[in-house]
């Protein structure tokens, strides 16, 4: 092997630029971050912050173009670099929950007198290796993508260098998530082995659906080394304590564009790298996922910090986002067990990073990180408390707020699938969704029927950035629930449903 | 895409001509409450008017025919699409919802409950509107899902913040039983999509292919609806949230919650359920006349056992839709007629009740009955409409209650083809003895507060000559409407059976008619 390669003449391969154009528009904002960062004063290092908001919209700009230009797959790299609709659904979905993320963290990051540069560097760094992620079809840049991802966010967990808390929340994070990534090494490791291949399509077809226990192990590593990555069920512990500690907009970050990215890779290996192997996913991914949102719920219900709640929150839709990948691999689902999962994936980033917003504007106002803070909350800043409302109505899924459709969607497919199994699943997602409300309800609670807890009903103060964050969050909240077929409109994400070949 | 009138945008316009109102509403400052109410009963009129103006639209002649059917693209993914309609059976209920919103609002301008804020109060109002008569024309199940369900929090934060002082606890309570209820009821939806080959969820294209659904999976599915549509209603056991949330709900939540959210289950049993899965329906049929014979004496006894005016009339509701569901259990025409008949009876009778036990709450600060005595002497006229109301709901004829009661009992008598005689007929015996029951409660609830001499704490000079005073104008103006109607439907029924009876033919095409 590596004598061939060796006497192999080297020839350059054809890149696509145009298809290469949101990764190369990011790369060179991260480096005009970090010389930027070098030579302007502190005085004038707000500056950074427009320039990450503005690589960011700039290379939405290329994904826009990709997905008008109807010029259907785009293969690079030979097949191992893919830019097809669901990766740039994907893209769009990590570039635009970036911009907010960014809107959230803009006077955070200022006021706390942080390394502003560097924050930016990181944070543009880990949305690099998401992008990348979405394309990736290939072990190596899979793994590469997503230390790419990783490793930034760990040191952004860990911003607040002075505060305790947020140690933990990075040493945790670091330590889970470096522990995840032997497993998942030690499945491709593995995988390789047995198929003489990264490349995740000839690994589908190597692998076929001829499971001996060793190529079962294989599948078995590589799927759990992602479960820590989206924090399923019982590979859960990272997260709450991760999420509490970090600052703010990192949490937010971390549970909207990290999480996705975590489902994207789980999505692309599975239906690319493992499609005759649902005998082994499957099961995996039904218990992951009724154990995920059903723990994710008790535990939640008991919470009193809200940034602890909104984790255990965010674990149990993790399970709800899992529903339809239990069933995927059943004749005629794959398709819609996909489209549950981005539809779910996108109404999930615009509620989520809504109710950060939410969370920052009130933290700033109460200096307090209990949900007791938000007591009263609607007789004295009703439009908070409604945009609350619906952020709360969304994730607990009423309609006609987003949530519904994500939930619908998932509950369709595994309805569609018809076995046993899928509905017994679905009725555990159905009483999961009753028993959420339990918390999103509390909230609710607080806010319209609880008294001010310090009698303090001055005015709420909301940042310029942090309203024009709550603005689109919540318009799209509000569209993706009356209107959901646009999330769909992006395309029928054929291509990668199709490597199940039915 | 059917076009049968040209005037198919009213149907729309009356749907969501209220959240106009609430747009508008957001930009008024809190502090023009005048400005704030006004706008909003506006806004209900002007959405009243629009139910009329399709009234009069109404073919009469072809009330078994959909009517002002429109139908669009909405998520075309899902085979899901905006596909409206309305008939002899939706009508009613239809103008009924705009009805009691425009009541209730006037009722309202001086009566915000406790702790006031009319903005949200009225936009809440605006909103459950628009869930409501969306309910009642949906033609596509995704569609009715999205209405049934939008009416969930409005009304949750009705009881939670204007409500009593147990009102976070019957808050939660009414809005768990219902999302439990409508999460089995989506996965039957689901189900009964992908039996049906995948294609539609248009009500009138599952009519056309639910029959083809094996018997037992039709059972199944239908149980998912039946704890939808049943804790709506809601049916015994199901109805514990029920005396909870009405006792503690403002008065206007009681009043709502009781005219038309109540009749979204009913309704859901005949426009869904039964005809779309006419195996099942008669398969459960039995046991859905067996809960509901149970509701109706449960109902009754309950009612005997209360010391609380609001939740003796809560009680009685169970009761009431007892009758209601008996009649839909028999599947005959004659039984879904009184049915019908019955839910928008009971709407504005029971409506009446809740409107007339919060006035008395509000002039005596109780509902304790042992507490309140003499108020026919005290306030006359309304002692009086108490008096009236009570009447109408115990069934008596000349009224509206008897058109729903009488024939739902009769039609046990003869249920449809293949359901047991027997079974049937026990049951009808044992509604009879309910509405003995349902003199009993009424009248001596009557006799307690209304006659005798008044409370020695209430009477004359101890300090509530203030608040005891009679009928004032905002409650004639909401009540007046209600009272005729009452009087009308009674003595002239025939007005409502003739745009009933064409579209519950229609229904029932299944069971021969």
């Amino acid at each position: 092997m590596l004598s061939t390669i060796a006497t192999a003449a080297w020839s350059s391969p054809s890149i696509d630029y145009h298809a290469l154009a949101p990764e190369m528009i990011l790369g060179a904002g991260i480096v005009l971050l970090l010389l930027l960062d070098l030579f302007l004063s502190d005085a004038r290092k707000w500056l950074l912050t427009p320039v990450a908001s503005f690589t960011l919209l700039g290379a939405f700009i290329p994904v826009l173009t990709l997905a008008l230009n109807n010029a259907g797959t785009r293969q690079l790299f030979d097949g191992r670099y893919v830019i097809d609709d669901f990766s740039l659904v994907m893209k769009g979905l990590f570039l635009l929950a970036g911009y907010v993320v960014v809107l959230l963290a803009a006077d955070y990051i200022r006021e706390g007198d942080y390394y502003q540069g560097e924050f930016w560097f990181l944070m543009l760094s880990s949305i690099m290796g998401m992008v990348m992620m979405a394309s990736s079809r290939d072990l190596i840049s899979i793994f590469v993508s997503l230390e790419f991802l990783s490793i930034p966010a760990y040191m952004l967990a860990a911003w607040r260098k002075r505060d305790s808390r947020s140690n933990e929340a990075g040493i945790k994070y670091y330590l889970l998530g470096v522990f995840a990534s032997a497993i998942m090494l030690y499945g491709m490791s593995l995988l390789y082995g047995i198929t003489n291949s990264t490349k995740l399509t000839e690994i589908g077809t190597t692998l076929g659906s001829n499971l001996t226990s060793i190529r079962a192990l294989a599948v078995f590593f590589v799927v759990i080394g992602f479960a820590f990555k989206i924090s399923a069920v019982p590979f859960h512990t990272w997260a709450p304590d991760t999420y509490q500690g970090a600052p703010t907009p990192v949490t937010a970050f971390l549970s909207v564009a990290s999480k996705a990215a975590g489902f994207v890779a789980l999505v692309t290996v599975v239906y690319v790298g493992f499609p005759g192997s649902h005998a082994v996913w499957q099961p995996v991914f039904w218990i992951l996922s009724a154990a995920t949102m059903t723990l994710g719920n008790v535990m939640a219900l008991k919470q009193t910090s809200i940034v602890r709640m909104l984790a255990y929150s965010s674990i149990a839709q993790g399970g709800f986002i899992l529903m339809p990948l239990a069933v995927a691999g059943e004749a005629g689902v794959a398709q819609s067990a996909l489209r549950a999962v981005v539809t779910y994936l996108i109404v999930y980033a615009s509620t989520n990073l809504g109710v950060f917003a939410i969370v920052m504007v009130v933290a700033r106002k109460t200096r307090s990180g209990e949900i007791s803070s938000y007591g009263g909350l609607f007789s004295y800043a009703p439009g908070i408390a409604t945009l609350m409302t619906i952020f709360m109505a969304s994730l607990a899924g009423i309609p006609p707020l987003g949530g519904w459709f994500g939930k619908f969607a998932a509950f369709q497919s595994l309805v569609s699938a018809g076995t046993t199994w899928a509905y017994v699943l679905a009725i555990i997602g159905g009483v999961n969704s009753v028993v959420a409300f339990g918390y999103y309800g509390s909230i609710l609670r607080e806010m319209w029927m609880r008294p001010v807890p310090d009698g303090d009903t001055s005015p709420v103060p909301v940042k310029s950035s942090l309203a024009v964050a709550l603005g689109i969050t919540s318009l799209a909240t509000l569209l993706l629930g009356v209107l959901p077929g646009i999330v769909i409109h992006f395309g029928d994400l054929a291509g990668l449903a199709g490597a199940f070949g039915r | 895409m059917e076009v049968i009138s040209n005037h198919n945008w009213a149907l729309t316009v009356g749907t969501f001509l209220p959240l106009v109102g609430v747009l508008i509403m957001l930009f008024i400052p809190k502090a023009e409450e005048a400005l704030i109410k006004s706008v909003a009963i506006a806004t209900a009129i002007a959405t009243l008017a629009v139910g009329i103006y399709t009234m009069t639209q109404f073919d009469f002649g072809n009330a078994g025919a959909m009517q002002f059917v429109a139908q669009h693209d909405w998520i075309s993914v899902i085979k899901s699409s905006y596909y409206i309609g309305i008939d002899g059976i939706s009508l009613p209920l239809y103008l009924l919802s705009m009805i009691i919103t425009v009541l209730v609002m006037i009722y309202s301008w001086d009566h915000v409950p406790s702790p006031g804020n009319p903005k949200a109060f009225f936009i809440l109002m605006l909103i459950l509107q628009t869930g409501m008569a969306g309910t009642f024309i949906a033609r596509d199940l995704i569609l009715f899902f999205v209405f049934f369900e939008l009416v969930l929090l409005p009304m949750y934060f009705m009881i939670g913040v204007w409500g009593g002082e147990n009102r976070q606890y019957a808050s939660l309570k009414f809005f768990l039983y219902t999302m439990f209820g409508s999460a089995l009821m989506l996965v039957a939806f689901l189900a009964l999509f992908f039996k049906t080959g995948a294609e539609s969820f248009a009500i009138p294209f599952l009519i056309e292919h639910g029959v083809s659904i094996s018997r037992t999976t039709q059972i199944w599915i239908f149980a998912g609806m039946f704890v939808g549509f049943a804790v709506k209603v809601p049916m015994f056991p199901f109805h514990t949230w029920l005396p909870d949330a009405h006792t503690q709900a403002p008065t206007q939540g009681s009043v709502i919650l009781a005219a038309v959210l109540l009749k979204l289950g009913t309704y859901g049993f005949v426009r869904i359920a039964i005809p779309v899965l006419p195996e099942a329906a008669k398969a459960w049929a039995p046991y859905i006349g067996g809960l509901a014979v149970i509701g109706i004496i449960y109902g009754s006894l309950g009612c005997l056992a209360q010391t609380d005016m609001k939740r003796l009339i809560a009680f009685s509701s169970v009761a009431h839709m007892g009758f209601v569901m008996l009649g839909i259990s028999t599947l005959t025409s004659f039984g879904m007629n009184a049915a019908m008949f019955g839910m928008v009876a009971h709407g504005l009778i029971t409506g009446m009740l809740f409107f007339v036990a919060g006035s008395v709450k509000e002039r005596y600060h109780t509902l304790e009955i042992k507490r309140i005595s003499g108020m026919l002497l005290q306030m006359p006229k309304l002692g009086w409409i108490f008096g009236f109301c009570a009447m109408a709901s115990l069934g008596l004829p000349g009224l509206a209650g008897f058109w729903g009661e009488f024939p739902a009992i009769l039609s046990a008598y003869h249920p449809a083809a293949g359901l047991s005689v027997n079974v049937f007929r026990a049951y009808m015996v044992i509604a009879a003895i309910g509405t003995v029951f349902a003199a009993g409660y009424l009248l001596w609830l009557f006799q307690r507060i209304a006659f005798g001499e008044p409370a020695a704490e209430f009477a004359a000079g101890h300090g509530h000559d203030e608040d005891i005073h009679d009928v004032n104008k905002f409650e004639w103006i909401a009540w007046t409407p209600l009272l005729i109607a009452i009087v009308v439907f009674g003595v002239y029924p025939q007005l409502m059976f003739k745009v009933l009876d064409p579209a519950v033919g229609v229904t029932l095409k299944a069971f021969g008619g």
